[in-house]
């Protein structure tokens, strides 16, 4: 187990936790913004922005973008493996995709910064 | 991913297997269960695409009031209304099909009778849901 720590390799249970743990933390901003929207009426751009603007808010949005770019390496990853079979267009495929996931963390975090 | 793939795999399996081959098309059916696991993937998929604009309206209407007028004003047409609505039902239906994954983690609807069962429940559930939902936004 030490040498499968200290690499980058994967693993079936580590896929399988980070797969369900990165999940409950979507589930939760999930529950969390449709509760908002279904209790806000007449939503104003101050309330919109105030939302993002506190501390605890900024924390569980990076973390939810964080939680789906890990989320995706493993799905897209997933699906991938099983309908592409040409290994460089996979690794090609997959290297994008991550790519985009990856800007939307980082799309996340500029645009939190601003709030 | 579990049980359905497997099944799939296993039905696939099956049906290379016995000839002559059938190309009854219609005769032809997947169990509710691998129609569950393809919509799991599917709406995975299009989530991840969906995120583009998602995230995209999040940045610009958080940024001015003005971005967040241009916003709105997507949101009241259709395209931004058929965005919004598609994003959210397949959310739903992804977190339905998540719930049901982790109860088949903790041993329950393994069998094919109860998996079947439970995979036509969630995809009921998500077009009551996502009914639901277009009324509300529409």
């Amino acid at each position: 187990m030490l040498t499968n720590q200290a690499s980058m390799k994967r693993n079936g249970v580590q896929d399988y936790v980070s797969l369900r743990t990165t999940a409950a933390i979507i589930f939760a901003y999930s529950v969390f913004m449709a509760w908002f929207f279904i209790t806000t009426d007449n939503l104003t751009f101050i309330e919109w922005r105030g939302l993002f603007s506190g501390l605890a808010m900024k924390v569980f949005t990076l973390a939810t973008l964080i939680a789906v770019m890990i989320h995706v390496r493993i799905g897209l990853w997933q699906v991938l493996t099983d309908y592409v079979k040409a290994s460089s267009l996979r690794a090609v495929l997959q290297f994008v995709l991550n790519v985009i996931a990856f800007g939307y963390v980082a799309v996340g975090l500029f645009v939190l910064w601003g709030v | 991913m579990g049980n359905s793939i497997s099944l799939r795999i296993k039905q696939a399996y099956i049906v290379k297997k016995q000839r002559p081959v059938n190309l009854e098309l219609n005769t032809i059916k997947f169990p509710p269960s691998a129609i569950s696991s393809i919509l799991h993937r599917v709406t995975g998929v299009a989530m991840f695409f969906a995120l583009l604009f998602v995230i995209w309206a999040w940045a610009v209407s958080v940024s001015s009031p003005e971005g967040f007028a241009d916003v709105q004003a997507i949101m009241d047409g259709f395209l931004g209304k058929f965005v919004a609505i598609g994003t959210a039902s397949a959310l739903i239906y992804h977190i339905l099909g998540g719930l049901r994954h982790v109860v088949m983690d903790l041993g329950y609807w393994e069998e094919l009778e109860s998996g079947n069962l439970s995979a036509k429940a969630i995809i009921a559930l998500w077009i009551i849901l996502t009914v639901v939902l277009g009324v509300a936004l529409c």
